[in-house]
């Protein structure tokens, strides 16, 4: 069934380490279906803000309303049914060293789901292969390249089919081959329906991908809208950050 | 300190300065190493009566900390039951009490010395390797993906760790201090003329139970207290791989100091409470 309207609504978030105030409060809403690119300096707190939802930081202030529920509230017991649901990309992969490949992308489904070890390797080599990964089961991740390791990460994201998938700068480190291959992967996850946030410094990547783009400026949402108007917009922030111009002062505030 | 040195010192005041802030940052560390160790001793509390269970994991690492620190261990005491004979006995020959070196030398291995050195050994090798490996995990994000895919890292990094140090450790120490005596009664045998029959019947003579458990609950109080440490010095890492080699040295250090300073109390205890019965 294809859901419709708001999966996400993040309000006001606030988030602060000692002195550095990361976020002042961000808004922003993420809509069934789509994926949602999140732009900005390095050091704006992209990052946090998939941490934040996921449960991994707490917000200072503000709320993370998924299904009804403010996801910022809960402990981490309560978060545990909601991980299984929403799954996070990590920017390196993070996959288990003590693990091999098909251990690594078995595990939500041997911790999450009764499926028998047969249903868990048919549906191990059938993510495997989506990420051109087939016949590296056994293989262990200091076995693997940086792009192997980050389509690994990125199928163990995506075998218990969550409802959302959070992207950390997927595609970050990679040479222009493994970037196209992991685009390409990334895309085809999204023509399934999937719904999630894609958070990249990788332009092309973005303008790709996503159906909507949000830029975080100084611990708030600059703008949110489609990746065709970002493009084309005259905004002088956004045009001189889409183009890189050093003066466009898209780089955010040294403290 | 002379006076003059302390007029210089007082006449310095960056000196005091430093110090103060040292001090400070050092009480500071321990006070959150005593927060964060009370905290995670209160999670492993509440989470290991929940369910799942990682049975494997926890034989996976008594595997680690038993089986693989054995040799370690048992060339260590071999080496400190022979010493210890060869030294009472020459310094127990000019008296003519040599015929006493079984006794002393089994009871000094079964309440102290077997169950410190098997600890000192597993804090240098097993509580820098939990260390290492948990602050790898944290460092590398592979903590945060535990959480992130829904479980638990106390039930899945730390709980296992805890629970086979305290299986291994006392398993160890028993191995450690069979083999121990075995080396003092070799050294007596060939160094001292005491044939083994004789130190066989001294040692039934002499050890009880109570010298042997006394001693192994000892090592369930350092197991646990190096597992927790290792673990909880590994989770709270900081500072990628220097992190990861700072974190690996305050782990040793701070369990052999435990090690040493609890031996003292626990032995006071035992001596208050258990060996009077005796």
């Amino acid at each position: 069934m294809q859901r419709s309207g708001i999966a996400l609504d993040i309000k006001n978030l606030h988030k602060s380490f000692g002195n550095k105030v990361v976020h002042r409060g961000v808004s922003f809403q993420l809509y069934w279906n789509e994926i949602l690119g999140l732009l900005g300096g390095s050091g704006s707190g992209k990052s946090l803000i998939l941490r934040s939802i996921i449960g991994l930081e707490k917000p200072d202030q503000g709320e993370i309303i998924f299904d009804g529920k403010d996801l910022s509230q809960m402990g981490e017991r309560e978060l545990f049914p909601i991980r299984a649901r929403i799954s996070y990309v990590f920017q390196n992969g993070a996959l288990f060293d003590s693990l091999s490949v098909e251990d690594n992308l078995a595990y939500p489904l041997r911790e999450h789901t009764r499926l028998s070890e047969k249903e868990i390797l048919e549906k191990v080599n059938e993510v495997l292969a989506t990420v051109d990964m087939t016949g590296s089961n056994e293989l262990f991740p200091a076995e693997l390249s940086g792009g192997m390791q980050k389509r690994a990460g990125l199928a163990r994201a995506t075998i218990s089919s969550p409802e959302i998938i959070l992207f950390d700068e997927p595609t970050a480190g990679l040479d222009p081959i493994n970037t196209h291959r992991l685009v390409r992967n990334i895309k085809s996850v999204k023509s399934r329906g999937t719904t999630g946030i894609f958070v990249t410094h990788d332009l092309p990547a973005a303008f790709e991908i996503c159906h909507r783009i949000a830029i975080l400026r100084q611990g708030q949402i600059y703008t949110v809208d489609t990746v065709d108007n970002i493009r084309n917009s005259k905004d002088p922030f956004v045009h001189a950050f889409i183009r890189g111009d050093e003066d466009g002062s898209g780089q955010e505030p040294q403290p | 300190m002379s006076e003059l040195a302390i007029k210089h010192a007082v006449e310095q005041p960056g000196y005091f300065h430093s110090f103060a802030i040292r001090a400070g940052e050092k009480t500071l560390a321990l006070i959150r190493f005593a927060g964060g160790f009370g905290v995670l001793c209160q999670q492993i509390g509440s989470e290991i009566i929940r369910r799942p269970f990682y049975f494997r994991l926890l034989i996976d690492q008594m595997l680690v900390i038993g089986v693989q620190s054995f040799v370690l261990v048992a060339v260590t005491a071999l080496a400190t039951g022979s010493v210890m004979a060869l030294q009472f006995g020459l310094g127990l020959q000019k008296f003519g009490g040599t015929l006493y070196v079984p006794k002393i030398v089994s009871l000094a291995i079964a309440r102290e010395m077997g169950p410190v050195f098997t600890s000192l050994l597993v804090a240098g090798r097993i509580g820098s390797g939990i260390a290492a490996e948990v602050a790898s995990m944290k460092v590398t994000q592979q903590i945060d993906a535990i959480r992130a895919l829904g479980t638990s890292p106390i039930q899945r990094i730390v709980i296992p760790r805890v629970l086979a140090s305290m299986i291994a450790l006392p398993i160890l120490t028993l191995f450690a201090d069979f083999i121990s005596v075995f080396g003092a009664m070799i050294v007596c045998s060939t160094q001292l003329a005491i044939p083994p029959a004789f130190f066989v019947s001294k040692i039934f003579e002499t050890l009880r139970i109570v010298d042997l458990s006394t001693g192994m609950a000892k090592t369930f109080v350092f197991a646990f207290f190096i597992s927790v440490t290792a673990c909880w010095k590994g989770l709270n890492t900081e500072g990628g791989t220097q992190g990861v080699g700072n974190s690996t040295t305050w782990v040793v250090v701070t369990s052999s100091i435990f090690i040493m300073v609890s031996d003292f109390f626990l032995t006071k205890f035992f001596f208050l409470t258990v060996f009077p019965k005796y």
